[in-house]
């Protein structure tokens, strides 16, 4: 460099500036647990899941504060609070689930969503882009909260009642898929003498029962990706591939989905602004 | 509100407490539904003030109206032509309730699934909510779906009800059917008032309900423009209020708010920008305060252009026709309207579904909502064949399933957003 020139403070911020990678973040506010993705544009740069409580706004603030971000946008049950607390557009999960799911797997496809308390099936072109969607009724018949409440009941965690699964026989059956009234029906067939592995068995067959009518309304060919917290369920995943005849793909962070779409759209609007403002 | 109508209520016999209660409600409910809207029509002030006063100087005005021996006729259904209680110079108000009000005790009469709609006009009437019930010499109910049929068999008990029976297809004899039960109702109708019909008073009459229909059609047919000139819960308002207010005042009240929204449609003013997605709304009826799914489509980031429904459409296509030297001429000319009202009770039902496809492509439509009640079978299962229709047709559809209960809006608001989403250009 010359002696006796200096470049101006502002040339330094500005390649500071341009070294600087944005970021934008997505966060998936769902009924049992919060989810947060940032991405640079290329990857998932962090990524955190909390359990949802009370507090759902304090929880939000805590995942928040410890990431740096350009531009954030919310999903998920909880999304108005973000809308209104962070001042960040929303975006409904079925469209972030769409987006998130089409960043690893390209192509038209067939999205599953068993999450807490919905289940969603979305019809995603190849462009990431919704074409159809069903999802359930009201209650939480069939959702991640049913098999909450039934292993609750069975005296297993979570992870060790979709493990249990060499049932002696398949042929038992579990009528009711209110949450409510499947825990007496389960409780009634465990005072028969019923083994939890026929329970355990029989509860999942009647979820399937009542997803796959779901997944034929909208799936008609190609590829179906099953996402949510559900899909981290073994059983019920074999179940679903040997009902469909097909090999159901799972994302590498099934529940994340949602929030990376969410965190893809933030990086979308923030590029489209940029390219705006160079404008 | 303008007065204290506290004195007639109680000489009506409501339950005040109750009373003020569901006004409470009501009135909480449109200063955030309706107030809360940016550029409404100026016009619209008229029925921001007709619903303030709903319960008060309407129900005066019916009250004076008896005072000077005309009769008050309530009714719950389209297919109860209001051109023979206006040829009976009698008045004609709707009596469908549209809140979970009154919902336990119209729980002891009816099955607990049994639609919002019918367990609201149960509760409303058991509850002694409802002045227009008060107010009224005479209920009319119809044999249209099975719910209200059965309801009605309990309800005859309850009020000074007259039952109309129904065609459920729409061959010769169906038509013959809805004549012979016309002109009984017209015979009870002369007897009730002691008015004689002649052609001149029905003439009259079917003049009074046809410009009515022409001014709401005025308004209806402008949502076609983009941006369109009225948001869609003030165009259901209008189509609400059509049922409770006196005929000749709402009419010029509406051509009103039309001749402003021609002005509004030639400068290129809207309610909504160009670029928000235009819904039309299929299935059942609305009633006041049932504002819950448009509320939901329009703070979703959509607009309304079009209601396919009793209160909606339905209501206003097609006149009847004046012309005719004798009673039963002019008879037959309003079975001929009326008997192509295409409600989910009839078997089949093929001219509701070309309808709704019609009436998406004249409003240009980005897609339909099909909002049907829980446990409402007409609606809720004709909801297959509009899926079908409109999917031939490249229409995209959303079904909604709903009562009249707040619990379902959290998956309500996300299906709508992932809808306009969906079909955002």
């Amino acid at each position: 460099m010359k002696e006796g020139f200096t470049y101006p403070p502002s040339f330094f911020l500005f390649l500071m500036n341009m070294k600087k990678q944005k970021t934008a973040a997505g966060i998936d506010v769902g009924s049992r647990t919060i989810k947060l993705v940032v991405y640079d544009g290329k990857q998932i740069v962090h990524e955190k899941i909390v359990d949802n409580s009370y507090n759902t706004s304090e929880l939000i603030k805590q995942l928040l504060d410890e990431v740096r971000y350009d531009a954030l946008v919310a999903a998920g049950y909880g999304r108005a609070l973000v809308e209104i607390g962070w001042n960040s557009p929303s975006v409904s999960e079925i469209t972030a689930f769409a987006i998130g799911c089409s960043q690893e797997f390209p192509g038209e496809k067939t999205v599953l969503d068993i999450g807490g308390q919905d289940t969603k099936v979305i019809r995603v072109n190849d462009q990431g882009k919704v074409l159809k969607f069903e999802m359930n009724d009201r209650c939480a018949a069939g959702t991640g909260k049913f098999f909450e409440v039934m292993a609750k009941t069975l005296n297993l965690t979570l992870d060790d009642f979709a493990d249990l699964f060499e049932p002696k026989k398949k042929t038992l059956k579990i009528n009711s898929l209110c949450t409510v009234f499947a825990e007496s029906e389960v409780i009634s067939l465990l005072a028969k003498g019923e083994s939890r592995e026929n329970i355990v068995y029989a509860l999942h067959k009647s979820v399937i029962n009542k997803i796959i009518p779901l997944i034929k309304k909208v799936h008609t060919t190609g590829d179906i990706v099953f996402c949510g917290g559900c899909a981290k369920n073994h059983l019920l995943h074999a179940l679903f591939e040997e009902e469909m005849n097909q090999t159901i793909l799972i994302p590498r962070s099934p529940q994340l989905v949602g929030a990376y779409g969410a965190s893809v759209i933030a990086m979308n609007s923030l590029l489209k602004k940029q390219s705006q403002d160079m404008k | 509100m303008s007065q204290d109508w506290a004195p007639m209520w109680k000489e009506l016999g409501l339950d005040l407490k109750a009373h003020d209660e569901l006004l409470n409600v009501l009135g909480k409910f449109y200063n955030d539904i309706f107030m809360s809207q940016k550029d409404r029509p100026q016009g619209m002030q008229y029925f921001d003030f007709v619903m303030s006063e709903v319960h008060g100087l309407r129900i005066k005005e019916l009250l004076d109206a008896k005072a000077q021996s005309r009769k008050v006729i309530a009714t719950f259904c389209l297919y109860i032509p209001e051109e023979i209680a206006l040829a009976t110079n009698a008045v004609q108000v709707g009596l469908c309730g549209g809140a979970e009000m009154g919902f336990n005790i119209a729980e002891k009469y009816l099955p607990r699934n049994t639609c919002s709609l019918i367990k609201s006009f149960f509760g409303f009437s058991e509850a002694k909510i409802c002045p227009y019930f008060e107010a009224s010499d005479l209920v009319v109910g119809e044999n249209t779906c099975d719910g209200k049929k059965k309801a009605y068999e309990i309800f005859k008990d309850l009020r000074n009800l007259y039952v109309m029976d129904m065609p459920n297809m729409k061959h010769e004899k169906g038509r013959e059917l809805l004549k012979s039960e016309y002109i009984k109702y017209l015979q009870m109708m002369e007897k009730l008032t002691g008015k004689k019909i002649t052609v001149e008073s029905l003439k009259k009459g079917i003049h009074i309900a046809n410009e009515k229909r022409k001014a709401i059609g005025r308004v209806m047919d402008l949502r076609k423009h983009n941006p369109t000139p009225i948001s869609g819960k003030d165009a259901l308002l209008i189509n609400q209020v059509a049922f409770y207010d006196d005929p000749l005042r709402f009419t010029d009240s509406v051509n009103k708010i039309a001749d402003e929204c021609e002005k509004r449609v030639k400068n290129k003013i809207g309610v909504v920008s160009k670029e928000t997605p235009r819904i039309l709304v299929s299935g059942c009826p609305m009633a006041v305060p049932n504002w819950k799914v448009p509320h939901v489509i329009e703070t979703n980031g959509a607009v309304i252009v079009g209601e396919e429904s009793c209160v909606g459409m339905r209501n206003i296509r097609n006149l009847v026709s004046d012309k005719g030297n004798t009673v039963e001429q002019l008879v037959d000319n309003l079975v001929d309207r009326y008997f192509k009202i295409d409600c989910a009770i009839f078997t089949p039902n093929k001219d509701r579904l070309d309808h709704i496809v019609q009436m998406a492509k004249d409003l240009k439509a980005d897609g339909v909502v099909h909002y049907s009640l829980q446990f409402c079978t007409p609606y809720n299962t004709e909801s297959h064949l509009v899926e079908n229709t409109l999917q031939k047709a490249k229409i995209p559809l959303l079904k909604i399933e709903t009562d009249y209960s707040m619990e379902d809006m959290g998956q309500l608001n996300t299906r709508v957003q992932a809808f306009v989403e969906m079909i955002k250009k």
